[in-house]
């Protein structure tokens, strides 16, 4: 299932934030969202999973999504969104049981997500006891177990500290390889990006549009930390977004 | 700076952090108890204080025995119990229920807002004539009064914690599908179940005042008749056994709330 955003703007009062965006997310690509803070990158995702409306254009999906589907667009949010009186199953079976599935068939599912996200010993531990790199697992994994056809990842890795994170991309990479899953991931993180990134979408500042659209097509297994071409692209997408950023980081805000 | 050998003495950096954070020490609040209690002995015994003033702590404790052993004290116990979980059941329900209304719909927040604001600052206990207009001297006047007084405080810290539920715990169950029925029963409740909790524990210390109150303006029996009629004949002995079985069922009813908080609220660090 592939996303289309068409001509999409979106203004929160007077302010607009998003100006005629469109877009394909295509299947079993990760599409990388990337520009200076306060370009509504997070707002555009927003729009794309249905929790905003847009105020001009519209979000597409093109084809249905595949069979098992439990919840085609999926969100991983920054800040984990993970019910603290939950234990990581009880997390994770919160998403199951409005689908009716409870008992066994929901304990296979769980299992195996919790497996896929190396949380196996950990399902009866509560938010509070695990690090943030492990809040995050299980949001991957409570995602995964609704077998999404796009997630949409919102600063998935900027929580956590920059060890973790390195870690944390290995992971999405290792998941990806298995089983490729479509994605659009937002980041200000120009390494993140470079690294999980199919295709990258460079935004200019408020009001956000289009920049520059950077296609990466070195293979993601084959991609690690401080390759040379890589380095190459980030300096690149650095140097397309560096004056913006200035000029937005000292922009008064007034939203 | 640059002259090496004219260099100060080494100060020790002077400790400026820790305090501000109160913990609790299980025996003190016992020793304050036996403390003043002792000194209430000891001052009644030795008559530097009057008997008039406070009366002799072994004489409560007499009263108390004499109560036990007529079997007056549950004949005073059991209505006035009635009448707290009766009324104060009513209070709190009606008012959680209304607190998550006001939580959710934009009208009901509209409707009942400013309502429970011009409810709030009545005293209750000058309302108790006209519930006995209303409902008769009997029973229900009663539970009409305690629940009334549960019910504001109830709602007041229910909509409030309500409002402080995380709402991106909320986005997320709508990310995920979760029907509406669903993110107010597993998000919505148990994120607002801490203040909820922490409310209940005003509206049952109020429960108690009005208790008291009510049964102080007609009732037989109860801790509060038992209380006005030992005040009118200045039986300090029996005034002080019913003031103290007041505040042990206050004692009681928070040790209960903070057992349900420790069961409900383990999740909390």
């Amino acid at each position: 299932m592939d996303i289309r955003l068409d001509a999409i703007s979106h203004a929160y009062g007077d302010t607009e934030v998003l100006r005629d965006i469109s877009l394909d997310i295509p299947t079993g690509k990760i599409v990388c969202l990337v520009g200076p803070s306060g370009c509504g990158k997070s707002t555009l995702l927003r729009l794309i999973g249905g929790l905003e409306r847009a105020s001009k254009g519209r979000v597409l999906q093109l084809g249905s999504p595949p069979e098992g589907c439990l919840n085609p667009l999926t969100y991983v949010f920054q800040d984990f969104a993970l019910l603290p009186w939950r234990s990581v199953h009880g997390n994770i079976s919160l998403v199951l049981e409005d689908h009716g599935i409870k008992g066994a068939r929901a304990d296979a599912i769980i299992s195996d997500v919790l497996a896929r996200t190396k949380l196996s010993d950990f399902s009866t531990a509560l938010p509070r006891q695990l690090s943030g790199g492990m809040k995050q697992r299980v949001a991957i994994a409570r995602a995964l177990a609704v077998k999404p056809a796009v997630m949409l990842m919102d600063e998935p890795l900027s929580a956590l500290d920059s060890q973790t994170r390195e870690l944390l991309m290995d992971d999405l990479v290792a998941l990806w390889t298995r089983q490729q899953f479509t994605a659009a991931y937002v980041t200000h993180n120009l390494a993140e990006a470079v690294r999980l990134g199919h295709r990258i979408v460079v935004l200019s500042r408020r009001p956000g549009g289009i920049r520059e659209v950077v296609e990466i097509d070195k293979p993601l297994a084959e991609r690690s930390h401080g390759d040379a071409d890589l380095e190459r692209t980030q300096k690149y997408l650095w140097d397309l977004m560096r004056d913006e950023a200035r000029a937005a980081d000292e922009e008064l805000l007034d939203v | 700076m640059s002259d090496a050998s004219n260099k100060p003495e080494p100060i020790e950096v002077r400790f400026r952090g820790g305090g501000f954070a109160p913990k609790s020490h299980r025996w003190i609040g016992l020793a304050v108890f036996v403390f003043l209690i002792t000194i209430m002995e000891i001052g009644t015994r030795s008559g530097w204080i009057s008997a008039l003033t406070l009366p002799m702590p072994s004489d409560v404790l007499a009263t108390f025995g004499e109560l036990w052993e007529s079997g007056l004290l549950f004949k005073h116990l059991v209505p006035s119990l009635s009448r707290l979980a009766v009324g104060a059941a009513i209070g709190a329900s009606v008012g959680i229920v209304a607190g998550v209304l006001i939580g959710l719909f934009s009208y009901a927040r509209a409707g009942i807002v400013p309502l429970v604001a011009a409810i709030f600052p009545i005293p209750k206990i000058a309302l108790l004539p006209l519930f006995v207009i209303w409902f008769g001297i009997d029973e229900t006047s009663k539970y009409a009064l305690i629940a009334f007084g549960t019910f504001t405080p109830t709602v007041v810290a229910t909509y409030g914690a309500v409002d402080n539920v995380d709402r991106s715990l909320i986005r997320m169950g709508q990310s995920f599908g979760l029907s509406w029925f669903s993110i107010v029963r597993k998000i919505v409740l148990p994120g607002a179940m801490p203040g909820i909790l922490s409310g209940l524990r005003i509206s049952l210390a109020i429960a108690i005042i009005l208790l008291v109150a009510a049964e102080m303006l007609g009732a037989e029996y109860g801790i509060g008749a038992y209380i006005l009629e030992a005040g009118s004949l200045y039986d300090l002995e029996r005034l002080f056994a019913g003031v103290v079985i007041l505040s042990l069922l206050g004692v009681i009813l928070s040790t209960v709330i903070g057992f349900i908080e420790r069961r409900l609220l383990g999740w909390r660090e």
